[in-house]
């Protein structure tokens, strides 16, 4: 019998996968398809202090092995997510990570701020990565700097252990790794989506209605890798790997890197039980290998 | 909502760029509703990604079918899959059209442009269970877009078929010919699928006579059953205009609810 169980120190899990944020809506949505109590866990769509609107559509666009969105954190808020959502989340027997947005470092922390005071909340997912929210598609994860103040904000008050989510768009992954660490961070989880744009050569206007948006996908894959292997040789707490991940093939490159855990994302729109199928043939698989704890593949690359 | 990973084709037709399967999926058949959706893989590969939201035009006899036009890679590649070989289903997925008794022996009109016909099949069928009278409206741009107009008439149903080359029919846009046989008639409803263009025009008329109507929104779909957020329309619903799923609120949409034209900073 293989044991699929990883440790994050503040978290255990069950199995390695998880479903990634706003690509699993609240759950809720999954319900349908099968056990939700089978995840290793799953992060919430990302929530900012009050409901938003979203983007105008289009918001989504198809592109080789990839897709480009513009969603925009459409979004429920906190109030109504701890009233009517997380009630019915926090009876099931997986992990529940909320992942937390703001438009500033202040939103950030009342967002946790509120979060806290309210049960079934694994841990945290800092969104400091989305490249959909603001103009140019900036965010707090392309500089060192904002990102420790984002993560010592949340620290300050809260005591939900917290993960923070990284931007593949910048120069130096390694160097915004190491602030969140600094800030207190127990956790790495990248890549949110890289910054893309389509064009409708027809009509020559961009095919999303933001002109750019984040894309994801397999397209995506082999960067996600490759940055996975950078962070995690470089800080000490766990990562947590996602970009692309279709498979347990994938699921086991992102560990081999370096990664404690996965996060399954856009497969979950085209297979809605794709998460099972991974959990089910990472079993399989180390069984084939004889491996008998799947931890004991994080970061064995041979490199 | 239920995946069907092996529902075999047990029959196709094709004209031209139009196609229509049956396929076997008793579970996905015993469950579906007028105006809902299926999301279907056309290939097995990474590439084209997504599935694609493809409407459920008839469900019967633990089949349902399909009916579809060429669009793009995976309408195409759908198009190439042949009777005996199986299909992956997601579905049924959305909210239909409503089909109330109280229409009974009321006439409804049905209109469809191009391909938008597909749903109404399955609608007229269900109209004429509750004893209602439908009168199917099928436009197109010439007549080869109006291969469903014999399989129409077998159902029973009085057909006005229009096209915008004067091949078929009435010559001219299909919204020309409802607005044209309406003062004739009393209908008590109307149903629309189709191009933007003719659902916005249909809606004016709909409004102008005080006529209840519902209407099918397309859109491209992430997933299909309301995790991505990507296919939102702004939606009247409870006061303020929002973005609402079309794959989960709709695709069908009451008249009052739909706001036709976003205004650029409105």
């Amino acid at each position: 019998m293989v044991d699929l169980s990883v440790d994050l120190g503040f978290l255990k899990l069950k199995n390695p996968v998880l479903a990634a944020s706003g690509t699993f809506g609240y759950g809720l949505e999954f319900k349908p398809f099968y056990d939700l109590n089978e995840l290793g866990g799953y992060v919430v769509k990302g929530l900012y202090f009050s409901p938003r609107e979203g983007n105008k559509p289009p918001r989504l666009v198809e592109t080789p092995c990839g897709l480009i969105n513009s969603i925009g954190l459409q979004g429920v808020g906190v109030e109504k997510f701890c009233q009517e959502i997380l009630p019915q989340l926090a009876q099931l027997d997986t992990a529940i990570i909320v992942n937390v947005c703001g438009e500033d470092e202040d939103e950030y922390a009342r967002v946790a701020e509120y979060l806290s005071r309210h049960k079934g909340i694994s841990a945290f997912e800092l969104n400091i990565s989305c490249p959909n929210v603001r103009e140019g598609g900036r965010c707090p994860a392309q500089n060192p700097e904002a990102t420790y103040r984002a993560v010592k904000k949340v620290k300050e008050v809260s005591s939900v252990p917290l993960i923070t989510k990284l931007s593949p768009n910048v120069t130096d992954i390694v160097s915004v790794a190491l602030a969140a660490q600094e800030a207190g961070s127990q956790a790495i989880s990248l890549i949110n989506t890289l910054l893309a744009m389509a064009i409708d050569i027809e009509t020559r206007r961009p095919r999303l209605h933001n002109i750019f948006g984040g894309l994801s996908g397999p397209a995506i894959k082999p960067i996600a890798v490759r940055m996975v292997f950078q962070v995690a040789r470089a800080v000490s707490v766990p990562v947590i790997g996602m970009g692309g991940i279709f498979s347990a093939e994938d699921a086991l490159e992102f560990i081999m890197a370096g990664a404690s855990a996965v996060q399954v994302g856009t497969a979950n729109f085209v297979d809605p039980d794709v998460c099972l199928k991974i959990i089910d043939d990472l079993r399989r698989w180390a069984e084939q290998h004889q491996v008998e704890k799947i931890s004991s593949l994080i970061g064995c690359v041979k490199a | 909502m239920l995946i069907d990973r092996q529902a075999r084709i047990i029959e196709k037709k094709t004209w031209g760029s139009y196609h229509l399967f049956k396929i076997e999926s008793p579970e996905i058949a015993n469950r579906a509703e007028p105006g809902q959706f299926l999301m279907i893989k056309v290939s097995s590969q990474l590439q084209p990604l997504l599935r694609r939201p493809i409407s459920l035009h008839n469900a019967e006899n633990g089949t349902v079918e399909i009916f579809f036009q060429v669009a793009g890679t995976g309408t195409r590649l759908l198009a190439e899959k042949e009777a005996g070989s199986t299909i992956d289903l997601l579905g049924p997925l959305g909210r239909g059209f409503t089909v109330e008794d109280r229409l009974k022996g009321q006439e409804v009109f049905c209109v469809g442009g191009g391909r938008g016909i597909a749903p109404l099949y399955f609608l007229a069928r269900k109209l004429k269970e509750v004893g209602a009278k439908p009168v199917v409206f099928y436009g197109g741009r010439s007549q080869e877009d109006l291969p469903l107009t014999g399989k129409l008439k077998e159902l029973g149903l009085e057909v006005l078929v229009s096209t915008d080359d004067g091949s078929a029919g009435f010559p001219g846009l299909v919204t020309a010919l409802v607005r044209e046989t309406l003062p004739h008639r009393s209908p008590a409803f109307l149903y629309a699928c189709g191009p933007e263009a003719m659902m916005e025009n249909l809606a004016q008329l709909c409004q102008e006579k005080n006529l209840p109507a519902e209407f099918s929104l397309e859109s491209i779909m992430g997933c299909g059953f309301g995790a991505c957020f990507g296919c939102v329309r702004k939606i009247r619903r409870n006061g303020q205009p929002s973005y609402l799923k079309i794959c989960q609120e709709g695709p069908v949409f009451d008249l009052e609810e739909i706001v036709w034209q976003e205004k650029e900073n409105g």
